[in-house]
Order: structure tokens, then sequence, then C-alpha cells
């Protein structure tokens, strides 16, 4: 839906300064591109949680930064992400590979749960499911800095 | 140092005069705290730049940490986190290694239990060493100690390594386990971003 040059370039005209991830093999394709961009530092982070965290620290510090993950590490990550979107009301962006969600006979579970896990915690999404969605996410995730709230974008992955 | 034993216990020293040190030695890092050092730093403290972690995600203050230290190569930042809070999120180590930032300080206060809930054992086994988890995670600058006079005589020392750094407290527990309720989050906040900007560095 995206490559890996048109995120980059949209991250940086929103003036994203750090991309803070757990690749799937989705988003693992934007990887040469994010670390080729001088305007982007690329934060790898163990696991899901870790990457709210640190994002929010950024925030805090004054840095714009985009998590970025697989719809699972949403899942594994629900009690950082509660903290940081909520207990502290940051506004921070979020980029979630939506696993499967072109495959649509398949079974994984991955598919069925993941808008309604965003719908539980109030989070309103983009998705983006055909290609050349950059310019649409730009605009979701500035309308997000304007209104002070978090932004999402879902990334349709799997077969069709 | 690794910690020594005393007739088969583990030697530790009480937390307070622990973290009286840390205050002494204190000039304007952040301090970021959470669960048994949110309760007792803020009777020792009160600055602008403490930012006490509550409510939090358990296991996650070494990151929040690290994303200041990130966004302000400027400043140094100190983390004092709780033992049950690192083993819940020992991947951080690996984390903080890679990122290297200079300016970074991870203090664990190990006492083996979950003290804020009442003093439930961990599952870390005794022999656990965090100092060396963080030197196989690639963090050079590791040290733990297990007596105060030992920690009272090479913080300054520790603290002056090259970051990041990372060191274990080996603590006592204790047992009044109330958290204090801390100001609403925003309030908080504000008033810390605002130091984050205004305050000297050194």
């Amino acid at each position: 839906m995206l490559t890996g040059h048109e995120a980059a370039a949209a991250c940086v005209s929103l003036g994203v300064t750090h991309v803070v991830w757990v690749p799937d093999s989705t988003l693992g394709q934007w990887e040469a591109a994010l670390t080729a961009e001088p305007r982007l530092r690329l934060v790898r982070v163990c696991r899901e949680g870790e990457a709210w965290a640190l994002a929010a620290g950024l925030y805090l510090g004054g840095k714009q930064p985009l998590v970025a993950m697989q719809s699972t590490g949403l899942f594994e990550s629900g009690d950082a992400l509660r903290n940081v979107l909520f207990d502290w009301g940051l506004p921070l962006w979020a980029m979630i590979g939506y696993r499967s969600y072109l495959a649509v006979e398949s079974a994984d579970t991955a598919r069925r749960f993941t808008e309604p896990i965003l719908s539980a915690w109030g989070l309103e999404w983009l998705l983006l499911d055909t290609p050349g969605g950059a310019a649409k996410m730009v605009a979701h995730l500035q309308a997000a800095r304007a209104a002070q709230r978090p932004g999402v974008v879902l990334l349709a992955e799997g077969k069709g | 140092m690794q910690p020594a034993t005393e007739g088969g216990v583990r030697r530790a020293m009480p937390l307070r005069p622990a973290l009286e040190v840390l205050v002494r030695l204190r000039k304007q890092q952040v301090v970021v705290t959470t669960m048994g050092a949110a309760r007792e730093w803020p009777r020792l403290s009160d600055h602008p730049l403490d930012f006490h972690y509550l409510p939090s995600s358990m296991g996650q203050a070494p990151l929040i940490g690290l994303g200041l230290a990130m966004a302000r190569p400027e400043r140094e930042v100190i983390v004092l986190n709780g033992d049950g809070c690192m083993l819940m999120n020992l991947g951080a180590l690996a984390t903080i290694a890679a990122c290297g930032a200079a300016n970074y300080t991870l203090l664990v206060l190990e006492n083996g239990v979950f003290e804020v809930t009442g003093g439930q054992r961990t599952a870390a086994p005794p022999e656990l060493d965090f100092a060396a988890l963080a030197r196989a995670a690639g963090i050079r600058s590791a040290a733990a100690f297990d007596d105060l006079s030992t920690w009272q005589a090479h913080a300054a020392d520790v603290l002056a390594l090259p970051g990041p750094r990372f060191i274990v407290l080996r603590v006592q527990t204790v047992s009044d386990y109330q958290l204090p309720s801390p100001p609403p989050m925003q309030q908080r906040l504000k008033r810390f971003c605002r130091a984050l900007e205004e305050a000297p560095v050194a």
C-alpha cells in the first residue's frame, strides 16, 4: 500500500523525527528507505510495548515519533499504549500492519481482532488498503495533530 | 562488585540512605522514578526535573527515560527502576545498549520482591546478576553495590563512566508499601516539560 520511499517521504513531510518499530514482513520492506533518510532515525526495540514508552519519552522531549508495528504487536503492547495515550493523554502516532486483512478467507485471528481492539481503545484509524495512500496518511495524521489526539494508520497486509 | 552474602543472606543496604547518595550528587539531571522508587524519591527530592512515572505501565520506565535521553542529548537522564520492573522488560537492556545514549543511566533497586504489592518474591533466582545481564547486552558501564559505604564512595565515579550506564543497588525491603498520591498527570507533565525547556543543563 505504501513503498518504503513513500512512507519515508510522508514521515518527513509530517515532521517525524524517529520511527520506533518492531517490523513485520510488510513494514520491514521499508527499512532501507527509512534508514537512508537522514531526517529520520529508525529506532529498533525488542517488543512492541517498548515502542510506546520510548516514543512517549521522545515526545515529551520535543520530538515527533511514529510507532510502527504489526497488529499482533498492538495486542501485545496494550498496557503500554493505555498508559501513554490515556493516562498521559499523549497524541502519539502509529502505523499498524493489519495482518491478513487482504486474505479474506484467512482463519488468522489477528485479522478478526484488529479493528475491535482499536475500537475498544476508542482509537480512530485510517485504513490504507489501496496503493498510493501516502497523501491520506499525511492528512489523517495532520488532523490528529490538529485535534491533539492519537493518530493510527492501519496498513492492509496479506495476499488478497 | 558482586553481591556478597552474610550467613547465607545476600547483603543489602537500606533504601533511603542509598537514594540520599544520589540526591546529594544530583544536579540538573532528569530523574524518572517508578514503583518503590517513586514512593521514596519524592520524600527526598522535589525538583522540577523529577518525573514520577505514575500511573505507569510496569516495565516501561527505562524506555521512557531512554526516549527522553535521545530527545535531549544535552541533558543527563537517570531512571530509578525496580528489579521486578526490570525482569518484566529485560529486552530493554538490548535496546538501551543499541541506542547508545551517552547521557543515560539506569539504576535498578534490587530487593527481590514486588514491594508495592505487598512483598511477594519475584521470579528471579537468587543468583541472578543484573549487572552481568546488562554487560552481556552491551552496556559496558555496569556496576552493582550491596554495601552503603562502598556505594557512597564510588557513586560519583560510576555516574561519570561513559554512558549508557547501568547500576544495581541491592537494597533492603521496607514495610511502608504506600505510594503517595501524586498531583494530576497533566499538571506533572506540564511542570516537567517546562523544566526540560528552561532548567539549566549543568
